[in-house]
């Protein structure tokens, strides 16, 4: 096997698996309900009827992966951008409070880290608090959040956003101060030997040698951006995004609903981890790393 | 050779003690070194690890605080120095910046004197052609041998124009043909350039082939035991290491380590 055969037949095999598995579970966990109805409607059925059947709910309690692809299909490409039932429209909702959550969570990362590594005291005041907010469940502070932001007359796509920051700004901080930590002290006497100021020590040391440690920290920052714009989404009743469509799906038990809006953030997910990865890619090889 | 006048003194040490507190009691990484370096000399550091050679070059280059004892570099304290740019220094690893290329590593130094693009620019192509270098400096480190790495190195120490150089077992790492022919590199720098060199090293050929003084170093406490001058012509091929005056020159300094040694 060679070239992109040797890459893509691994994952095709676990996917092949997984969707083995999937059936199985799809008739295992919706044949009881199945067999009532067919008692009911005295009707004699035979295995084979079961699979096809329990393939066919409405509202599965678990649906099988080609009804959801068909949902995902219905609701992306038959639907207008502009309907509410869209889910490229609700996917645009989630990506853009994901999308600012990230940008302000890395800024705002990398800014703690300078301040960090910069200043002694900062260290020590900081750090620990940034390591406790993390120790808080998101889904208890999230409605606070909200309600809180609401109340000084925010609403709508920042809130959101700041949770996605709240999330993300810790794996930048912890990234980048490691990274700006990371030049060999046999660097830092190098530059100490040339009389460098803080600010050069800074610009033309610490800096470029975090570059890859940032990138690394951006892939889980954009991720954890993600789940936590749709957690945002969750607990205010929002009528658009994701988490409104998953939190719509549970209380319809529209299963097929919720487990499209799940495959969709997942795939988003893929998508934007993997376009941090070719940025990371290209930004490290034109440094002249070997990325 | 040069009259041992002050202004002839390149380094200075007297009575020069450094202590470290460590968690079993004080170390006495330095006890009592008295040098003298004079300008244009070529002066080799030897001994066993924990004698306080690499050490005493920190102390040097401002990098150390001696606890007791005085010692000047160009007549100056050694931080004076260090802010005067007084020396170059060169580590047992190249220490280059990843992503920089070998041109602008070398021109690092001259970056942050905040010289101008051209004279960074003639300065960097100078000492690139002096170590044999030319025609790198777009690659970038990992793109090099061990070697050439060096080399970019004391590129990089030379580009300062610095009358010092400081170089801690530069060539501790790598193979025996590469070093030897790096030896002999370093050899006719010094004879062109006529700087003052100050050279860590654990080999014996090594000090005796390169040097014009040699001094002998031991540890607990570290001190010097021996100075040696060595009397070698300027010019040196490397078959000279087999003549008897340098296989002399080489058992006086091995005696040197041995006695060092014996005090334990």
């Amino acid at each position: 096997m060679t070239g992109a055969l040797s890459r893509v037949f691994p994952i095709a095999t676990v996917v092949a698996a997984i969707m083995v598995v999937w059936y199985g579970f799809t008739v295992y966990l919706n044949s009881p309900w199945q067999i009532e109805q067919y008692e009911k409607a005295g009707i004699e059925w035979q295995m084979e009827d079961l699979v096809r059947d329990t393939m066919a709910h409405d509202r599965p309690i678990l649906p099988a992966p080609h009804q959801i692809v068909i949902e995902i299909w219905e609701t992306t490409v038959e639907k207008k951008i502009t309907s509410k039932r869209s889910l490229i429209f609700h996917g645009g909702v989630t990506l853009s409070s994901t999308l600012l959550g990230f940008a302000m969570g890395t800024i705002l990362g990398i800014g703690l880290a300078v301040s960090i590594v910069e200043n002694q005291a900062m260290d020590k005041s900081l750090m620990p608090w940034i390591i406790t907010s993390q120790t808080i469940p998101i889904l208890a502070i999230a409605p606070m959040i909200i309600v809180v932001l609401n109340a000084v007359g925010l609403s709508g796509l920042v809130p959101k956003a700041m949770i996605s920051t709240y999330l993300s700004f810790f794996p930048v901080v912890v990234g980048m101060v490691k990274g700006l930590r990371s030049p060999d002290p046999m660097l830092m006497d190098l530059m100490h030997t040339y009389k460098a100021s803080r600010w050069q020590m800074f610009w033309k040391l610490r800096l470029p040698a975090s570059v890859p440690f940032l990138f690394a920290s951006m892939k889980v920052a954009i991720a954890i951006s993600l789940v936590g714009a749709i957690v945002g989404e969750l607990p205010t009743g929002a009528v658009a995004g994701l988490g409104a469509r998953l939190l719509a799906g549970s209380y319809y038990g529209q299963t097929i609903q919720i487990w499209s809006a799940l495959i969709s953030a997942a795939c988003m997910a893929a998508i934007l981890v993997a376009i941090v990865g070719v940025v990371s890619h290209h930004t490290l090889k034109r440094m002249g790393l070997r990325a | 050779m040069a009259s041992r006048t002050g202004e002839d003194l390149v380094i200075d040490a007297k009575e020069l003690c450094l202590t470290f507190d460590a968690n079993d009691g004080p170390v006495h990484a330095l006890k009592d070194v008295d040098l003298s370096i004079e300008r244009g000399d070529f002066v080799s550091f030897i001994g066993p690890s924990g004698c306080g050679k690499t050490t005493l070059l920190r102390v040097i280059a401002d990098l150390e605080h001696p606890t007791s004892g005085s010692i000047t570099v160009n007549g100056m304290t050694p931080e004076q120095a260090r802010l005067e740019r007084a020396y170059g220094y060169v580590f047992q690893a190249p220490a280059l910046l990843a992503w920089r290329t070998i041109q602008r590593n070398v021109g690092l130094p001259l970056e942050i004197m905040g010289l101008s693009a051209a004279e960074k620019a003639e300065r960097v192509a100078r000492t690139l052609d002096l170590v044999g270098l030319d025609g790198f400096g777009q690659k970038f480190p990992w793109q090099l041998s061990g070697g050439m790495q060096q080399r970019a190195s004391i590129a990089r120490a030379l580009a300062f124009d610095a009358d010092l150089l400081l170089m801690d077992e530069p060539f501790g790492a790598l193979d025996e043909i590469v070093r030897d022919h790096l030896n002999e590199q370093l050899l006719e720098l010094w004879r062109k350039t006529g700087k003052t060199i100050c050279f860590v090293t654990h080999s014996i050929p090594e000090a005796v082939y390169l040097s014009n003084k040699i001094v002998v170093m031991s540890p607990r406490p570290g001190r010097v035991t021996d100075i040696i001058e060595s009397d070698l012509p300027a010019d040196r091929p490397l078959d000279i290491r087999e003549s008897k005056k340098f296989l002399d020159i080489a058992q006086r300094v091995r005696n040197g380590l041995r006695d060092g040694h014996s005090y334990e």
